[in-house]
């Protein structure tokens, strides 16, 4: 228990949330390493995935290339760029974006090539063009799987920001990776904290847009589903 | 790049692959050790499952990094804190093909078994395992990659891993290093996955190979399920 009374002590200590460098500035700071990441991965994965799984072309690719691509330290990426281009956005940016894909992609291509294929002819039949089949019965139907996609995107980018700090920059890291220099275990297990809260609440609020964004019929299958 | 620095420094490199493969092997083996008898559980009791994925989602959202943090205490500045934390995130990847991949057996399959005097045990381990093999691999084949992936950040606690590679090499301004500590890193993650991919080949000869690269893929067997059964 003692890591939990360590990262109370410290982030109940009013000293830590007032003046530069305080909590809520690097709360702040950290999500706004998150945001941009994701929004450019998003952009790129959701379409590719889209394209791959309406086609069916490249699903091979997806297959076995994605798998490979978590391979990719970001931390060593991280530092690579640093080293190259010092601060600059592409530093941290570009690693988080290459972190954030996988997820998504997969989890789009297997949305959309998931739709049962009986739908799929029924818009067809009705003379649906491919893209009114894409954007208006695929897409929905793979909502579900497209917000897991990045869900998971988000808890990788929001645990991964951490080590942004690592190259001097801000966020919640800050306090773990300085602590860890000079030996404090309390920043340490309270920024630690504080990014499992943030993660966590990224959780919570995927299950709200959950509900939010999923097509009421294909809640009501689910439903449906389940007393069978 | 300087490469009169890699055989200068090969044994230090050789011995940080290792270590790092350690890490990222064993904490994926551990995962899958305790997803088996998990998943075991979870595809015959239906309601064991919602909660426990709930759990499994929850820990998988814990930063691996914070979750050594916590251990420390315990465990000190250690392989072992490593080892829990990248095991439990394992175990996320892993548990859920496990489930999927033992409810997608045919229950025509099952039913054959069970009227040929299979028990459920020898039903188990003689039919629903081999056949679930594909899918429960593929999720070791993301839990092992990730894991020999997310070792490497063990050297931020001072736990020795390809990850010094790059922390010397950023103190030291020198990209060479950095760039054997990437590549070294993804080489170890494909090797271990291309062994995996020959171990299913072993071990479910008898599917095709163009049909297995999809099938084992978990999602496209998770979502005729989910439309299923969720």
């Amino acid at each position: 228990m003692s890591f939990f009374s360590y990262a109370w002590d410290w982030v109940t200590t009013s000293a830590n949330w007032h003046g530069s460098d305080s909590i809520p500035q690097q709360i702040l700071a950290h999500l706004g390493y998150c945001v941009l990441p994701l929004l450019i991965a998003a952009l790129i994965a959701i379409p590719a995935g889209v394209v791959i799984g309406h086609t069916g072309r490249g699903a091979a690719f997806v297959v076995n290339v994605a798998n490979s691509w978590r391979a990719i330290p970001t931390l060593g990426l991280l530092i690579l760029l640093a080293v190259y281009l010092g601060f600059s956005v592409l530093t941290w940016l570009l690693p988080l974006v290459v972190l954030a894909i996988p997820p998504i992609l997969i989890n789009t291509y297997e949305g959309v090539a998931g739709v049962d294929p009986d739908v799929k002819d029924a818009a067809r039949g009705m003379g649906m063009t491919s893209w009114e089949q894409v954007t208006r019965v695929e897409l929905p139907i793979a909502l579900p799987l497209v917000l897991v996609g990045l869900r998971t995107s988000a808890i990788f980018v929001v645990a991964t920001a951490t080590i942004a700090a690592y190259i001097g920059l801000g966020g919640l890291g800050r306090f773990i990776i300085d602590g860890l220099a000079s030996n404090e275990y309390g920043p340490v297990a309270g920024g630690a904290l504080l990014v499992v809260v943030l993660a966590v609440l990224v959780l919570a609020l995927f299950a709200v847009l959950n509900r939010l964004v999923v097509p009421a019929g294909l809640r009501a299958q689910a439903k449906l589903g389940r007393t069978e | 790049m300087i490469w009169s620095w890699i055989p200068q420094n090969w044994s230090l490199i050789w011995q940080l692959t290792w270590e790092n493969a350690k890490l990222g092997v064993l904490s994926a083996l551990y995962g899958l050790i305790i997803s088996l008898p998990l998943g075991i559980i979870a595809a015959r009791w239906r309601w064991f499952y919602p909660p426990t994925l709930t759990v499994v989602n929850i820990i998988y959202a814990v930063p691996s990094l914070a979750l050594w943090i916590a251990l420390i205490p315990a465990f000190g500045l250690t392989d072992t804190t490593v080892i829990i934390g990248l095991t439990a995130f394992s175990l996320c990847v892993i548990l859920p093909n496990v489930v999927a991949g033992l409810r997608a057996v045919p229950a025509p399959v099952r039913q054959a078994a069970t009227a040929m005097g299979y028990g459920p045990t020898r039903r188990l381990v003689m039919v629903e395992l081999p056949l679930a093999a594909p899918v429960i691999i593929g999720g070791l084949r993301v839990g092992v990659v990730s894991s020999i992936s997310l070792a490497s950040l063990g050297q931020l606690i001072g736990v020795s891993s390809l990850g010094y590679l790059f922390i010397d090499g950023l103190q030291r301004s020198f990209p060479t290093e950095i760039y054997v500590g990437l590549i070294c890193v993804i080489v170890l993650a494909v090797v271990c996955d291309l062994v995996l991919v020959g171990v299913r080949r072993l071990l479910t000869p008898w599917q095709p190979r163009r049909q297995v690269a999809l099938a084992q893929w978990p999602g496209l067997q998770r979502v005729a399920l989910r439309r299923r059964a969720a």
